[in-house]
């Protein structure tokens, strides 16, 4: 019975799992890079420089709808704020794009613009060691992670729950973005930062960045669906999960949830910073409107469309919700908000399990009518593959 | 509430002078803090527990004393101290006199409750409350006794030997071929073995079950009794139930609570048969 770890790891997803994976892989790394250098831009499957960036600016949000899962969907903490770990990541790497601009902005002076525009003569304490790509790394994990750390100690200890936990998470956020539109905040304002020029030396706006980037992206996801797999099927996602369905239960038997709360939402949080970080890079500016409570309840609405703790789902809302936004901000601007109104109450009140569950209804279906034994033992497994395939559809697109 | 007690005055006599002494015990017999000492036979001794809220006393000077292995019934009427006096076992009201020993040296009236649950005294409350999503195997392995911290859990994986323990259990509690089944479908009395199979997973010493067979068919009380039967020995129990059927099924000692005291303890005849038993059930 007792399994090596890489064994449990392999057979943590069936391999339907896997080979939807592989496919989403060759896809992103080798389909797309290919179809975007190779091909003219005549031939329908050409890809466009714009089909890249918003692909990997969609992937990038996905990543931030399944660390949104982990904690909501399968620890029942509905967070209102992760819009902020994802934008301090990215302001995290933002600060090293900013200082490999050198000299090259509009001053001419080796010190972000908006410093020269505010006479600031040298770095703030907080920017030293910024010009480091390593150093960059550390803070995108580090102040994002440290934060989730601390506010989680906090809020789970005093034993903060349900809605009022989501309040509060709202109001950090919201603090955060008033904090960070203050020029004196050291962040650039309520500009924040743009005209980024170059990554490690490299032009940001070349073909190859771009594919880099956009490839990173697809990694992470993979990265992330995986690491979230892992999680959710070993005992530790087991507690998780009682821990959402009967606290105290889970305490009378022995298990601090305190620690286990904290673990996933501080992991939560640092996934989503890795987002912010990729994220900046690829739309070429960061500003405090990242912080706006408006968006961090749009990614529970990725999550709540694709569906709860499904890993997968929220990818698939991701995708569905933020290329519709690309349509709808085009084609009818006044009206997206409307539209993203309408499908959060519709999901809500059609689709409680969201775009997952209703895949799963209309096929658990015929084999439950075929045998007549009632096997209520759901495999969690005959869904996710498809909805990859989706992904990966929509990532070629 | 909460006195500080001197640790040598708690003490039942006679021990003192053991646990003083620094050489080899004589009698092979060696003390360590926190560890069940039976060797007196018994393992819960409750010294003249009063409990009193807000003047009125739901326990009056209670002594009881169960033995190792014991399988005791508890009954009484309405307002009797029975669910009072599992409260001041498992700390979760304090006494405001009286003693309450587990084994020979564990003190419970200065344990808090997760103390006295790891010390090896488990609780079933009447209400089943079981991870509904999670298959009768998952929740009897999350209840399993073993190292809970976020790091073991994230690698966890189980052995041979913690397999078969679940395995066991759930023959034990009749649930071997529900295992896969998620346990919010399972039927009620599945639903209240399963809690008794995750109290067993925890190891106990000495199990509280209050009112174990309310709401059980007639068929699945009787296999209750079966089980909880072929648990003594190994396991200390007391039972608080009202169903005078089951608890002539599991056979054991039968004690009688009225207003917060013992009124009447012997097996279920002589206890029906007591004249004091009699008006109390049935009014004077």
């Amino acid at each position: 019975m007792r399994t090596p770890l890489t064994i449990r790891f392999l057979t943590s997803m069936p391999r339907k799992g896997w080979l939807a994976l592989a496919i989403f892989a060759l896809v992103a790394w080798v389909g797309v890079p290919m179809a975007h250098l190779m091909l003219p831009e005549s031939s329908p499957f050409s890809v466009s420089a714009y089909t890249v960036t918003l692909m990997g600016k969609i992937l990038c949000y996905a990543v931030v709808a399944v660390a949104m899962d982990l904690i909501w969907g399968y620890a029942g903490i509905l967070s209102l704020g992760h819009g902020l770990f994802f934008a301090l990541g990215g302001y995290g790497f933002g600060m090293y794009l900013m200082r490999q601009i050198g000299t090259d902005g509009s001053y001419g002076v080796n010190l972000p613009d908006f410093m020269v525009f505010l006479d600031w003569k040298e770095l703030p304490w907080f920017w030293v060691g910024s010009d480091s790509f390593l150093w960059a790394l550390v803070l995108v994990v580090a102040v994002p992670g440290a934060l989730a750390f601390i506010f989680g100690y906090f809020a789970f200890r005093s034993r903060i729950k349900g809605v009022y936990f989501s309040i509060i998470t709202q109001a950090l956020t919201y603090a955060a973005m008033l904090l960070f539109f203050r020029n004196e905040t050291g962040f650039g304002g309520n500009n924040g930062f743009t005209d980024f020029k170059r990554i490690l030396g490299y032009d940001i706006t070349s073909p190859e960045m771009r594919l880099t980037l956009f490839g990173l992206s697809a990694a992470l996801l993979m990265f992330v669906l995986l690491l979230g797999r892992y999680l959710v099927t070993s005992k530790f996602g087991r507690v998780l999960a009682a821990i959402r369905d009967a606290e105290s239960r889970v305490m009378f038997i022995g298990y601090q949830p305190l620690w286990y709360k904290l673990f996933i939402w501080t992991l939560s949080a640092v996934l989503c910073a890795l987002a912010g970080a990729l994220y900046v890079p690829q739309v070429g500016i960061i500003n405090p409107s990242e912080m706006s409570a408006a968006n961090s309840i749009e990614i529970a609405i990725w999550v709540a469309v694709g569906g709860r703790g499904t890993l997968v789902g929220p990818v698939i809302g991701a995708f569905i919700v933020n290329l519709a936004k690309s349509f709808f901000t085009v084609e009818f601007p006044e009206y997206w908000l409307f539209f993203l109104g309408f499908l959060f109450i519709g999901v809500t009140l059609f689709l409680p399990d969201g775009v997952v569950g209703l895949w799963r209804k209309l096929f658990a279906r015929k084999p439950a009518t075929e045998t007549e034994s009632p096997p209520p033992v759901q495999k969690p497994a005959a869904v996710p593959e498809k909805d990859e395939h989706l992904a990966a559809k929509g990532a070629a697109a | 509430m909460n006195k500080v007690l001197d640790p040598q005055g708690v003490r039942p006599e006679g021990l003192n002078d053991r646990e003083n002494w620094e050489g080899p015990a004589s009698d092979g017999h060696v003390f360590r803090a926190g560890e069940l000492d039976l060797s007196h036979k018994v393992i819960l001794y409750l010294d003249d527990i009063s409990v009193s809220f807000d003047g009125f006393k739901a326990l009056n000077k209670l002594n009881l004393a169960i033995d190792a292995g014991e399988l005791r019934c508890i009954i009484g009427p309405n307002g009797a101290g029975k669910t009072t006096m599992m409260d001041v076992i498992t700390g979760k009201t304090r006494p405001d006199e009286g003693k309450c020993f587990f084994g020979q040296t564990i003190d419970l009236t200065r344990m808090t409750e997760p103390e006295i649950a790891h010390a090896g005294i488990g609780r079933k409350f009447q209400k089943p409350t079981i991870f509904e999503h999670h298959t009768a195997f998952e929740n009897l392995e999350l209840a399993m006794k073993m190292d809970k911290r976020v790091w073991k859990s994230l690698f966890a994986a189980l052995s041979d030997d913690e397999y078969d323990r679940v395995s066991d259990v759930l023959r034990q509690i009749r649930l071997d071929h529900e295992a896969e089944r998620p346990a919010g479908l399972l039927s009620h009395g599945q639903k209240q073995w399963l809690e008794i199979g995750m109290l067993l997973m925890q190891e106990p010493r000495l199990l509280l079950l209050d009112e174990p067979v309310a709401g059980m068919t007639d068929d699945e009380t009787e296999r209750t009794a079966e089980l909880f039967v072929s648990l003594a020995g190994k396991h200390s129990l007391v039972v608080v139930e009202h169903d005078m059927s089951f608890v002539e099924a599991l056979g054991g000692l039968v004690t009688v609570l009225h207003e917060g005291s013992v009124l009447a303890e012997g097996d279920l005849a002589t206890v029906q048969n007591d004249q004091r038993v009699i008006e109390v059930y049935l009014g004077r």
